[in-house]
């Protein structure tokens, strides 16, 4: 049976309402009763004290794995004065949290810690107020220790959190600055600790309460999700990207049991009683393609195509001064170009999604970053009210900005709709990687003006590429998702490729950044969207490894070079102490040492990101017969302002560190001009446990007194930067492509 | 046609009706119920669905039901349990070791097993060992480390 989709099809009434289905991943108490109203500037919003006084905080954000969840219970405990076992996190869903942006931008613990500290600062004044009045104490001759308040001056006199507004509401107006998502911000009048006062914060030693059921295989993750009467979904992709099937042919799959298939323009998927029977029937359904005409350059010439397109938008990020006059008078010109290719999200598993549209209401089960955005393009795809969807945020495969969470949880709302039951979706691994969205891929020119003493007077970077943002950074909108383009919707591109500045301070300075059309503007497999530091790897490793190129041809050693440009304390510092802790021997050009049989080398790369500083010196052993190179040994330096949590931080930074020498290595998005044929581990290899560093250090640089700046992204900033250095250390190969793979390095040291 | 599937998983007797060429995987998840394994690449080249059979890392992804008749599949819940976990898992627990934690069965599994064969694997040992799975988080370090402290305990 095929159904034809009308997205303004009045709701079919087929269907019983499921009655007390268990949502995985929602505590029982967490229900959207005992939580309304859920407004912004509300203190019940964010913090709640439980009958046996123990708190919970909720948190329109979510954690990926990160531990930032462990962040929030160690902020939220510090200022109530809780142990963090009392503290309590409830992410995501959005039938009980309010829209803070969800997993974006590193601002995890910068904006939404800090609204959760806020909100704990406050809730601690008004409950101390409120054993003031109880106690007749004066509020300033209170002490609180384990959520116990009591008269400094006689311990009898106490009462607990729980005894006091346990299991109700506060009802406390918070300032607020009118914003939702990420930029929400809130204020009360009671004050968080001063730095001096911290027992928890910034010590360490708060175990993470995800990883025993991951680690056991207790823990529901969003492919575990289960629905009574749900049906397995499968969506089909097209051969050639762009074509729509023209026609079907049913009797192709008639044989599997309880086929289904939902068909409207390029949107064609099946459903299926079994997953296995789903899976069948989307290899073996016969569809007869449109002649679309084939949309991609040859994968070879992307980078001259890149050059010669036409400009769509152009933007200058930074400039001081008449750069040209400059250029014009120079004794000396050095320019370079570099390239970076598309890269995928490549999650470990192909999305899953999961959703149950009946009678006017949809739930829908997603592993997105932005569980609010994904129930917004829900309810706008369905033509149902916003608050007739329900999302439940779910762990999946792992998450690193906009990935193909969000497709997969339309694919299923649109599946479930049409066929009136519950419908999981999980793409292929050829969809997860063929089919994602996509970082950019761009060149960078690089200029620099120099004088007779070898001064840098101007310098001038110049990038163009595809968009960082053909797809929004969430789901909110149709336009935004593989099923809406599909489907029809008008599309919403923002051209913006936005190379993010950095903090090299030169007389005259110009970044810009210019952006080309996509090769096909709907339903492209190259779509692109957020990818961890959108913009920041490619830009950075262009920034990075000109810094060297100038550091050779002004014979300066390449850390005394950088530091020559840079003013602040902050940037200056890491340099300092990521040189330093790898014991940097200072050198002008190439040292080609060679020990045993590998070519040995470092490099430094260094970023700002948002506030965050990082430098990494990268150590690497180049094999002189593949070209092979192992990244052995990594040194970062890293500044985020205030620390939380130390342990987490070195493992979130040593992941980054990791994921993004695989991005500088191995990972490049291969294309044909039909089609993305990088659709496995074979086609897109990344890093794996025999190229693992053995080791990487870090030295941490706290502010207790800053604002926590995030630390999701600034560490992916300089790796690539640092190993192409390293690599010419070894070499004397300057690799102006990425990734550094062996068949392009061997070619530089025949 | 589908058929008559008998499978002794973690020590429990089951019969199933499936396909005989259907991937372990499924039965697993679907007509077991059970949440792990896991989907990764369907292709043998990430490790996420890995369980032992006989004792053997396997590939449930690719390894058709039909051919596990008498044989024995023990599921990274099967190994250990919240108040007994193996050894494996205590020590990815005392390390911390996962971010979104989706490949893990593929690392426990296939440690259970190296350490079976060799209780005091080096360093290229291990890598070489582990050289086969996916982790996408770039949690390389931690598996190192917890892998070490395993061979340790």
């Amino acid at each position: 049976m095929t159904i034809h989709l009308d997205r303004r099809q009045a709701l079919a009434s087929a269907g019983a309402l499921v009655v007390s289905v268990a949502l995985p991943g929602v505590a029982p108490a967490a229900t959207r009763a005992s939580r309304l109203p859920l407004k912004p500037d509300q203190l019940a919003t964010y913090i709640s004290v439980n009958a046996d006084g123990s708190a919970t905080a909720w948190i329109g954000k979510v954690d990926m794995g990160q531990g930032t969840d462990v962040g929030w219970t160690i902020m939220v405990a510090e200022e109530l004065d809780l142990a963090p076992d009392r503290v309590s996190i409830v992410q995501g869903h959005t039938d009980v949290t309010i829209n803070q942006g969800g997993a974006s931008g590193s601002t995890g613990i910068w904006k939404g810690g800090t609204a959760l500290r806020n909100a704990a600062a406050e809730a601690r004044r008004v409950l101390i107020e409120m054993a003031s009045e109880r106690l007749r104490v004066p509020a300033d001759r209170m002490t609180v220790a384990n959520g116990v308040i009591s008269d400094k001056s006689n311990a009898a006199k106490k009462v607990s959190y729980g005894e006091l507004i346990g299991g109700q509401h506060f009802d406390v107006t918070l300032e607020w600055n009118k914003q939702f998502g990420n930029d929400l911000a809130i204020t009360g009048k009671g004050k968080p600790k001063s730095p001096v006062d911290y027992k928890l914060l910034g010590k360490g030693g708060v175990r993470r309460r995800d990883v025993p059921p991951k680690v056991l295989g207790t823990l529901d993750y969003m492919v575990d999700v289960k629905v009574p009467g749900m049906l397995h979904g499968r969506m089909i992709r097209p051969p050639i990207a762009g074509a729509v099937p023209t026609a079907i042919d049913e009797d192709s799959v008639r044989d599997i049991p309880g086929v289904k298939v939902v068909w409207k323009q390029g949107f064609i998927g099946v459903v299926a009683p079994r997953e296995w029977d789903a899976i069948r029937a989307s290899e073996r359904l016969k569809i007869t393609w449109s002649d679309a005409k084939p949309p991609f350059p040859n994968q070879a010439a992307i980078y001259e195509h890149i050059r010669k397109a036409d400009v769509v938008h152009r933007d200058v990020e930074q400039t001081v001064g008449d750069v040209d006059a400059v250029f014009a008078k120079a004794t000396r010109v050095v320019e370079q170009t570099y390239e970076w290719p598309f890269q995928s999200h490549a999650g470990m598993a192909p999305a899953c999604g999961v959703a149950d549209v009946r009678n006017g209401e949809a739930t829908i089960w997603s592993g997105t970053q932005k569980p609010h955005y994904a129930a917004q393009g829900v309810a706008r795809m369905l033509n149902l009210p916003l608050d007739k969807v329900k999302c439940v945020a779910m762990t999946g495969p792992g998450s690193y900005g906009r990935n193909d969470a969000g497709d997969a949880t339309m694919d299923a709302a649109v599946l479930s709709q049409a066929v009136g039951k519950p419908v999981r979706v999980q793409g292929m691994r050829f969809e997860g990687h063929g089919w994602d969205p996509k970082a950019p891929a761009s060149v960078h020119v690089a200029r620099a003006a120099l004088d007779q003493d070898g001064k840098v007077i101007a310098w001038q970077f110049e990038t163009k590429g595809f968009s960082k943002r053909d797809l929004f950074t969430n789901e909110g909108d149709p336009a935004h998702t593989l099923a809406g383009q599909l489907l029809g919707v008008p599309l919403k591109h923002t051209a913006i490729f936005g190379a993010p500045g950095e903090s090299y301070v030169f007389d005259t300075k110009r970044k810009a950044s210019e952006t080309i059309a996509p090769l096909l503007d709907r339903g492209s497999p190259l779509r692109t969207s957020h990818m961890r530091d959108p913009g920041g790897p490619q830009t950075t490793f262009a920034v990075e490894s000109f810094m060297d190129e100038l550091a050779l041809a002004t014979n300066t050693d390449p850390v005394e070079f950088r530091l020559r440009y840079l003013k602040d304390a902050r940037d200056i510092g890491v340099i300092k102490a990521a040189a330093e802790k790898a014991n940097w021997k200072p050198h002008v050009g190439a040292r080609k040492q060679l020990v045993g049989d590998v070519l040995v080398g470092q490099g430094i790369g260094y970023a700002t990101r948002a506030g965050t500083r990082v430098a990494i010196v990268a150590d690497v052993e180049v094999n002189r017969t593949t070209g092979k190179v192992w990244a052995r040994r990594f040194v970062v330096a890293h500044d985020c302002g205030q620390i939380i949590a130390p342990d987490l931080l070195r493992q979130c930074i040593e992941a980054n560190v990791v994921q993004s020498a695989s991005r500088a290595l191995w990972e490049e998005v291969k294309f044909d001009s039909h089609r993305v044929t990088s659709v496995d581990w074979q086609t897109y290899p990344i890093l794996d446990m025999t190229e693992a560093p053995e080791t990487i250090e870090i030295v941490l640089i706290n502010h207790p007194e800053r604002t926590p700046t995030g630390a999701g992204e600034g560490a992916t900033r300089p790796t690539a930067g640092a190993i192409a250095n390293a690599i010419f250390d070894a070499t004397g190969v300057r690799l102006r492509q990425a990734p550094f793979t062996p068949d392009r390095l061997k070619g530089g040291l025949a | 046609m589908a058929k008559r599937i008998e499978l002794n998983v973690n020590g429990t007797r089951h019969t199933i009706e499936a396909e005989p060429e259907m991937p372990l995987l499924y039965a697993l998840r679907d007509d077991l119920g059970m949440q792990n394994p896991r989907f990764g690449c369907g292709l043998a080249q990430c490790g996420a669905c890995t369980v032992l059979i006989n004792g053997e890392p396997t590939r449930s992804c690719i390894t058709p039901v039909d051919g596990i008749a008498g044989k024995t599949v023990t599921t990274l819940a099967g190994i250990g349990s919240p108040a007994k976990p193996h050894k494996v898992q205590a020590a990815f627990i005392e390390e911390q070791v996962p971010q979104c934690g989706y490949c893990l069965n593929g690392w426990i599994m296939t440690t259970v097993a190296l350490l079976e064969k060799n209780s005091r694997p080096n360093d290229a040992q291990i890598r070489e060992a582990l050289a086969g799975l996916k982790c996408r988080c770039g949690t390389h370090a931690s598996i190192l480390r917890a892998v070490k402290r395993a061979a340790q305990a």
